[in-house]
């Protein structure tokens, strides 16, 4: 025979039978998924920003339709998307509260000193291994952006010297937490709009060496903040976000102006409001 | 005893200029106790000790004020008697925290020590290195890795050589070379204990050779000693002193990838480690002060103090009659390998071989620019990897692609950095990709 009919009817032989097997497969063998994940997938907001855990919007969709795993873990999409899903799967939503980064400190480079001149690699992690970082406060922003380099949405921005988180553009994912050396970020309630933007755990008189607007954890704030909601930490103010903070007479009666309302002269929210 | 040039070099490796005439001849000079010392509980590699005394406490010169914690780990002694002021934090010069015992001295002369042990040749060996653990001894030569462990290698890998590492090939260092000059004996006494504890029949002393009065004292201090010796003569050229170029150098033996050196039968002691050891060994005296060379053209006058180990660099500048004008870069160590500093409150440990003050005419600071493909960095690199290419992938957080160009071999001996032309900070980024490797590992590990 010739050799090209042989081959054609060899191979067709060979794509016959494979279509034959794939279509018992297909019968026998498929795995259903079930239809509603590619529907919850839609409903989320395909950031892929892995902050609920899970690697990626599609598998989260997943994990919420087999294995019941809280809504509320998608900060992109906050209360609206887990209400949505909620609504489609028949289950409660539960309370989501839209989150936000905030960089705790407020020390830039008008206000705090460097003790040294740092000629290395621009990066937090990289400046922190050389002499512990040049920011003469152990505590502060380095303002060397390794936060600012992992933002999936470019919320933030170095500014004179530190870092800022822009509230409105902040999708709450937690890469900068991880990512920063001091830690110094906190994933905080967005609707929270006073801070106390200081880390500085030394005393006093140290602070002040250092920084012209660290806590000196004079304790003043305590007496005007409401019941609670600012703690002291040895020689830091530190405000418990699980209460809330509304009495703006704390700023003005901050001496070392580390306590700031968003959008009062701070860049971060400056953008936001 | 004999004398040989070393007929192997490493490949790679450089040539800075050593400034070693600064300090070289400067004999050294005990630093009397100063008032208040503080005294870092993680002078060595591995867990820091744990502090077993507390704020009030009156010590003695020598008791135990920080005991070891884990297997790779070492003891810690005070340094002087006194009272304990307080147990603070204390950055180290790594630029790291940690926990450190300060103590105000007083003065006085009375010591604890373990007993004398003149005989210790019919000492069983396992003993004789429980007792060097037991000193808090510490590899000096920089990197701090316990000597009791290294001193007890696993039964199925015989030592049959015992290096001693006198090569201090960083510039400007020089406290191991007056070292050699001026405690050759006490050195060789340690060496022998050393090749007794580990059965090795074979002992080298690796010196390089721009330090002929080191080769001739250690020459005559070792003459009488009997079985396989030699002094080693090591050409000039940096990093002969890094373990595994050096064990090249004076064997020919290649340290496999990953492994250690008692893989291919040698142990590397340095020279102020060998004299520690007989320290701890005949006189029962834990480490707790070393030399260290103040060295640089910003010292008023350069020297190799001996200082107990917890004192602040301030103290150890002033008696050096202070700073010569004006200190642009101070570096704890070498300045190849060395850690710049912020300050000079920072407290000296068993591994600061030396304290270097720069004035802004030696600083210069680079602009760096994007690697032009020299290839020189390849040249330089002792350890025969891509430097280029690793500091590339850590650029582009692609820390798994670095890890598969064997960044972990990386010895971080700056050699590549030093000769680009493109001034990368390249060591930097090697420092850099290797702690995320650590620190994926050390994720991994957790689960
Ligand atoms: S600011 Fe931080 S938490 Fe917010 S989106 Fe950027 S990386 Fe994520
Ligand atoms: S917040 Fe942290 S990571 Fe961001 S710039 Fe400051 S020190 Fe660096
Ligand atoms: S890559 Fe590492 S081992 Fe090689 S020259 Fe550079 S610092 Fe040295
Ligand atoms: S020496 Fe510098 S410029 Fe040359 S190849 Fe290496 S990194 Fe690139």
């Amino acid at each position: 025979m010739d050799p090209i009919i042989t081959s054609t009817l060899c191979v067709g032989g060979i794509g016959l039978a494979s279509a034959a097997a794939l279509a018992v497969a297909e019968k026998y063998l498929s795995v259903k998924e079930d239809p509603r994940i590619a529907k919850v997938a839609e409903m989320l907001p395909g950031a892929n920003c892995g902050g609920c855990g899970y690697a990626g919007c599609a598998d989260y969709a997943r994990k919420i339709v087999n294995d019941n795993v809280d809504l509320t873990l998608c900060a992109p999409g906050g209360p609206e998307c887990a209400n949505t899903i909620a609504a489609f799967l028949g289950r409660a939503a539960g309370a989501v509260e839209k989150r936000v980064a905030i960089v705790l400190c407020c020390g830039d480079d008008t206000a705090a000193a460097r003790r040294a001149a740092y000629n290395g690699i621009t990066d937090c992690a990289a400046a922190q291994a050389t002499a512990g970082g040049d920011k003469a406060c152990a505590y502060g922003c380095l303002g060397y952006g390794s936060c600012a380099r992992v933002c999936p949405v470019n919320a933030i921005a170095i500014v004179n010297g530190i870092a800022k988180v822009d509230k409105a553009l902040c999708i709450a994912c937690g890469k900068c937490v991880d990512v920063c050396p001091r830690k110094l970020i906190k994933l905080v309630p967005a609707a929270a709009d006073i801070h106390v933007l200081c880390s500085s755990k030394d005393k006093g008189p140290v602070v002040k060496k250092v920084c012209g607007t660290g806590c000196i954890g004079c304790r003043i704030c305590t007496k005007f903040a409401d019941e609670g909601s600012i703690v002291m930490d040895g020689f830091l103010a530190v405000a418990d976000y699980t209460k809330r903070l509304t009495n703006e007479e704390v700023v003005a009666k901050c001496p070392s102006h580390c306590i700031r309302k968003d959008g009062a002269g701070n860049a971060e929210t400056a953008a936001a409001s | 005893m004999t004398t040989i040039r070393s007929p192997h070099t490493f490949r790679g490796g450089i040539h800075p200029a050593y400034n070693k005439d600064l300090a070289a001849g400067a004999a050294i000079r005990e630093l009397p106790t100063p008032a208040r010392l503080t005294v870092p509980m993680s002078q060595h590699l591995g867990a820091p000790a744990k502090p077993v005394v507390k704020a009030g406490d009156m010590i003695k010169a020598g008791q135990l004020i920080g005991e070891q914690n884990g297997f790779i780990s070492a003891a810690v002694h005070a340094p002087a008697g006194g009272k304990v002021a307080a147990i603070d934090s204390a950055v180290t010069a790594s630029g790291r925290a940690c926990a450190a015992v300060v103590i105000e001295t007083d003065g006085s002369a009375e010591r604890q020590a373990m007993p004398a042990l003149t005989e210790w040749r019919g000492v069983d060996r396992k003993e004789l290195s429980a007792r060097v653990g037991e000193a808090g001894v510490v590899g000096m030569g920089g990197a701090g890795f316990p000597t009791r462990v290294k001193l007890s290698p696993p039964s199925d890998k015989p030592i049959d050589t015992v290096i001693l590492n006198g090569a201090e090939c960083e510039p400007y260092l020089t406290s191991d070379h007056r070292m050699m000059v001026e405690r050759a004996r006490e050195i060789r006494d340690g060496a022998e204990i050393i090749r007794h504890i580990l059965g090795a029949k074979c002992l080298r002393v690796a010196i390089e050779d721009n330090k002929p009065d080191a080769i001739a004292a250690i020459e005559q201090a070792f003459a009488d000693m009997d079985g396989d010796v030699a002094v080693a003569v090591l050409k000039t050229s940096y990093p002969q002193g890094s373990e595994k170029q050096q064990i090249y150098s004076v064997t020919g033996r290649e340290v496999p990838r990953g492994g250690l050196p008692m893989d291919v039968g040698c142990v590397v002691e340095n020279v102020s480690t060998a004299f520690a050891v007989w320290d701890a060994v005949v006189n029962g005296e834990p480490l707790t002060r070393r030399v260290i060379s103040v060295t640089g053209d910003a010292v008023a006058g350069p020297s190799n103090l001996l200082a107990p180990c917890g004192t602040l660099y301030a103290d150890l500048v002033a008696a050096c009659g202070g700073i010569k004008g004006k200190a642009a870069k101070i570096i704890s160590g070498g300045p190849m390998m060395g850690f710049a500093v912020g300050s000079l409150d920072v407290p000296t440990g068993k591994t600061a071989s030396g304290l270097l003050l720069l004035s802004a005419g030696k600083v210069t600071c680079f602009t760096s620019q994007a690697c032009i493909s020299c290839g020189r960095c390849v040249d330089a690199c002792p350890m025969r990897l891509a430097p280029a290419e690793l500091s590339q992938f850590i650029e582009a957080d692609d820390i798994g692609g670095a890890e598969g160009i064997a960044l972990m071999d990386c010895i971080e001996c700056g050699s590549c950095a030093f000769v680009c032309p493109a001034r990368r900070p390249l060591v930097q980024h090697m420092r850099r990709g290797k702690a995320a490797v650590m620190a994926r590992r050390a994720a991994a590990k957790r689960g």
